[in-house]
């Protein structure tokens, strides 16, 4: 059983990561990704919908008939949307406005209702949780990675309006890295995003390909080594 | 047959119930915080624009209800907020619009003091382009607080301008739309405070003639 929630993890995080390898809710990630924090709270807010959408959805699995699976999943997913929308307006009312329109969108978010029809439906409670949790946390640290590349390039800041989610104490939490930078434009506008996502993508696909090399390599006989490196 | 289906709009109404029934309880239940928050917010900003000691009336809850004026920039009537100490009109706070930016309007907070100086002005809401006009924004840089204490009397109406037209407020480079149509939106803000001045004051004066 260990073994299978080894695996759930490693999919989320790597392997079938729903930004890098799915593509999935690319939507809110190129909008939302131009600071860290936004990245943060945004990743927060969908990481929290995988987990609870996956675990009702989970829960009611084997009451909820064939043909009318996809609107009651999307009725669960619109109310923890709603709830969560509601929640981070009253609680974290700065960063709330910042993100606006992307909360709601969270909905809209291919990634919540493919996991809820390609794993919870089909799986008991715990590893659905586990799914959702660790779907959402593959997506979390695209968000943060790229929103932290962005502002960084961009700003040349990095944990810039942390006091938005984190209380006034944090205000001093901006790290500067560059007195009078004056920033990159690129970075910041839609462009900086795909750009952004790509080089991420681009990344992955190059450690992938690496592994799989020194796979490769270990496999084969020694002197065919110096080839293959 | 019947039954199934039946049985199946049954399942669908339970979940659509369930379903609207936490959000509804989550609505009541955050409604207050909501509401203090979105004060708390405007406190903020008006606070940014008029310093605490210099009125003592409850700030966001005195205001008055301008009919739209194209001075104010918008074609619908717009609030505005006066500020008094010891039941003298001290300033006015007015939501104006600068309806020429470069990615459309720029709402604006302009403070006026009741001799007509400028207390403050704050960007609201924008849509200019980031790292270019976003200047006006005073988490991005210092521009917008070169209008404080200035008025209708210490610059003269070429001087309104931006540099480029001869005034006397810079422009960013590259950008000169995004200044130039602040600068406009705040010199009428002040000619319509001018224009209004005797009411306005008359309303501040007497809130209770105002309130609706």
């Amino acid at each position: 059983m260990s073994a299978d929630y080894k695996k759930i993890s490693q999919d989320g995080l790597w392997t079938n990561n729903v930004a890098l390898m799915q593509l999935l809710g690319l939507c809110p990630l190129l909008a939302v990704t131009g600071t860290f924090i936004n990245g943060l709270g945004l990743g927060l807010a969908t990481l929290l919908t995988l987990v609870l959408s996956n675990a009702s959805v989970s829960a009611i699995r084997h009451w909820v008939r064939p043909e009318i699976r996809i609107p009651v999943f999307v009725l669960i997913i619109a109310s923890i949307v709603t709830i969560i929308e509601m929640m981070m307006h009253a609680w974290f009312a700065g960063l709330y406005n910042i993100l606006g329109i992307f909360i709601p969108l969270i909905v809209t978010n291919c990634s919540i209702i493919a996991r809820a029809e390609s794993f919870a439906a089909k799986n008991p409670i715990l590893p659905s949780i586990i799914d959702g949790f660790m779907m959402g946390a593959g997506f979390l640290l695209v968000l943060i990675l790229l929103g932290g590349l962005r502002e960084l390039i961009g700003f040349g800041t990095l944990f810039d309006y942390s006091h938005l989610m984190f209380g006034e104490s944090a205000r001093d939490w901006t790290l500067s890295f560059a007195d009078g930078y004056r920033g990159f434009l690129l970075a910041v506008l839609p462009p900086g995003a795909f750009i952004g996502l790509g080089l991420l993508i681009a990344g992955k696909n190059y450690i992938e390909l690496r592994k799989t090399k020194t796979q490769a390599v270990k496999l084969q006989p020694v002197s065919d080594n110096v080839s293959a490196a | 047959m019947n039954r199934q289906v039946l049985i199946t709009a049954l399942i669908l109404t339970l979940f659509a119930v369930i379903g609207g029934g936490l959000v509804s309880y989550t609505q009541q239940s955050t409604a207050a915080q909501i509401q203090a928050n979105d004060k708390m917010s405007l406190m903020l900003s008006l606070n940014s624009l008029l310093p605490a000691d210099r009125y003592d009336n409850d700030l966001t809850n005195s205001t008055l209800s301008l009919p739209a004026h194209p001075l104010l920039g918008s074609k619908k009537p717009s609030t505005a907020f006066f500020a008094t100490k010891n039941k003298q009109p001290v300033a006015f706070i007015f939501n104006a619009i600068a309806p020429n930016g470069y990615n459309g309007k720029i709402y604006l907070l302009v403070g006026v003091y009741a001799d007509g100086q400028i207390a403050g002005v704050r960007v609201v809401k924008h849509k200019e382009t980031p790292g270019l006009g976003d200047g006006i924004d005073e988490k991005r840089s210092q521009w917008i607080l070169k209008f404080d204490r200035h008025s209708l009397t210490s610059l003269s109406e070429s001087q309104w301008k931006v540099k480029r037209d001869g005034g006397y407020f810079d422009q960013f480079t590259g950008a000169t739309i995004t200044p130039r149509a602040v600068v406009k939106a705040v010199h009428n803000t002040l000619l319509y405070y001018q224009q209004h001045k005797a009411e306005l004051i008359q309303a501040a004066t007497n809130p209770t003639v105002t309130k609706e």
